[in-house]
């Protein structure tokens, strides 16, 4: 029984990977670029439903909708002033440009909401699900449903509407893309702001669990997260999912078989034996040079 | 062809610069409407460079681009799209990971007005537009013989039908010029036959007019109503497949001396 409390656990923190994995993975998809700032639109996200909830006494609904609808602003905004420009550089320069963006972001924060750790309120009732001798927290239940909903959602909205099928021709060939009448600007700019906006669902399911609101809570996440949307294949939303599930399994498994202080080394060194075996990742693509 | 009406393209002294390197110079170009037009000339010539910058992939350095009696200058790639000029590819480009239906989807992105809103929420309206998309989308398949081929991802189709493909695509766009950059390329002589009867086809159908890049003499003096052949990015010559057979320097340019 244990094991599948574990298991349980481990699925929960794995959804929350999941959401902000599949941020990094549909940019990486389309803009091609790898948005290290990805981790402090979840910060923000967090600080913002922290203020509406504590200061402004909303309700949790509303707390999280103004979040996503930041979120999404931020992210939108991000991409217009910082990576867009850069549309024809290396992106090497625009690697660089997202890690600036985020220590910016870090920097603001500490600026306006100081350093200090926040106690993030209470959102979900606490308490569990009692199944024989497994007890599973409403809390984890919560974050799993969200985060199939989300992969539903999303799974729908890419292959059944028009502004999902553009975004998958964009992922392919942007060139051919245009001369197809796509405005190409204008569904990485979607893409921006699907990504950030799920940031910010993320960030109240990982403040749920982890209680606290500081202006670097994103990093981890986000460098956890980022080596989910690797594993299951950058690029590949069902990868981002799975790579995401298998991370948060595999960080919880380490955790309690083997030792609380090397869980993340054991889970980064999984990922190092994936990608030497299968360099693409679980569901990625092999990328074919175009000549 | 009706000299009175007014053409849906006129290039004027149409020119382009990389850097020190002048790749098309002085180009003039008309085209009417349901016209067959062939631009033909050695490798390098600078075929490919007008067609970018016809569809504005390229902003040309100089001259004008008239669709339909409108300066094109302030148009994007996109905009230039929407007014009507759709091409396909020398060397094929679709999007291999989509289905082949999907494919000739995306190229109604623009003709299908749907809010995001509606979408999310899955509103009878917009599955009243995508069902919309669909059955125009198979209609077009059905045109070049890939319905039945629908379902699978267009990097699995035989060269042939790719190529095929790529008209679907583009005329899904709503074209009122389209552009073929060598659609015969790779084809052997039986597909060469069907691609000129194709092309007849599709300027039948849907009363646009086409300008094709094409190596192949044999589709290009079988189809095309004038030719224009272009040579180190200057005009050689225009006329009829006849007069062009007989030109003493497009023979030079092309066999050499």
């Amino acid at each position: 029984m244990e094991f599948f409390s574990y298991l349980i656990n481990g699925l929960g923190l794995g959804s929350v990977y999941a959401i902000i994995a599949l941020g990094y993975t549909m940019v990486y998809g389309i803009a091609k670029m790898l948005n290290f700032a990805h981790g402090d639109v979840i910060m923000v996200g967090a600080y913002v439903v922290f203020f509406a909830l504590s200061s402004f006494n909303l309700p949790l609904i509303p707390g999280v909708l103004l979040s996503v609808a930041v979120c999404t602003v931020l992210g939108i905004t991000i991409e217009r002033l910082a990576y867009k420009p850069l549309r024809q550089a290396s992106s090497l320069s625009v690697l660089i440009t997202a890690i600036g963006v985020s220590y910016f972001l870090q920097n603001a924060a500490q600026l306006l909401w100081s350093s200090s750790t926040k106690v993030f309120p209470a959102v979900f009732p606490s308490g569990s699900l009692e199944l024989g001798s497994l007890s599973i927290s409403y809390l984890t239940l919560i974050t799993i449903a969200t985060c199939v909903l989300v992969m539903v959602c999303l799974t729908l909205f890419i292959n059944r509407t028009k502004t999902g099928r553009a975004m998958r021709a964009c992922s392919e060939d942007k060139g051919a893309s245009t001369l197809m009448g796509i405005n190409v600007n204008r569904i990485i700019s979607i893409t921006f702001a699907i990504g950030s906006g799920l940031a910010a669902i993320a960030s109240v399911l990982l403040c749920a669990a982890y209680p606290s609101v500081y202006p670097t809570l994103g990093a981890m996440p986000g460098i956890k997260a980022f080596t989910a949307a690797v594993f299951g294949g950058i690029g590949s939303i069902p990868g981002a999912f799975l790579g995401g599930l298998l991370l948060g399994v595999i960080e919880i498994f380490a955790k309690a078989y083997i030792s609380t202080q090397l869980s993340d080394a054991i889970v980064f060194a999984v990922l190092i034996i994936v990608l030497l075996i299968k360099p693409s990742g679980l569901l990625g693509r092999r990328i074919r040079e175009k000549v | 062809m009706a000299e009175d009406k007014t053409p849906i393209l006129k290039v004027e002294d149409l020119g382009i610069d990389f850097g020190g390197l002048t790749a098309v110079n002085d180009f003039n170009l008309e085209i009417f409407d349901r016209e067959i037009v062939g631009l033909i000339g050695p490798n390098g010539a600078g075929k490919t460079t007008v067609f970018n910058m016809l569809t504005k992939v390229y902003q040309p350095s100089r001259g004008k681009i008239l669709f339909n009696g409108e300066d094109t200058a302030k148009k994007n790639v996109v905009e230039m799209n929407r007014a009507g000029v759709a091409r396909t590819f020398q060397n094929i480009r679709l999007f291999d990971q989509l289905s082949v239906l999907d494919n000739v989807k995306t190229g109604f992105h623009n003709r299908v007005v749907y809010s995001p809103v509606t979408a999310v929420l899955r509103l009878p309206s917009f599955r009243a537009k995508e069902k919309e998309t669909e059955e125009q989308s198979i209609e077009l398949l059905k045109i070049f013989g890939l319905e039945e081929e629908k379902d699978n991802l267009a990097s699995n189709l035989p060269y042939g039908a790719q190529r095929r493909l790529e008209i679907a695509r583009a005329l899904a766009t709503g074209p009122k010029l389209l552009l073929l950059d060598e659609p015969a390329a790779g084809m052997n002589p039986q597909e060469t036959e069907e691609l000129m009867s194709m092309i007849r086809l599709v300027r039948d159908h849907f009363k646009i007019a086409v300008l094709l890049i094409e190596h192949d003499m044999k589709l290009v003096m079988g189809i095309c109503e004038r030719i224009t052949v272009l040579n180190y990015g200057m005009m050689l010559a225009e006329g009829t497949p006849e007069e062009i057979q007989a030109n003493p320097a497009v023979i030079k340019a092309y066999l050499g001396e």
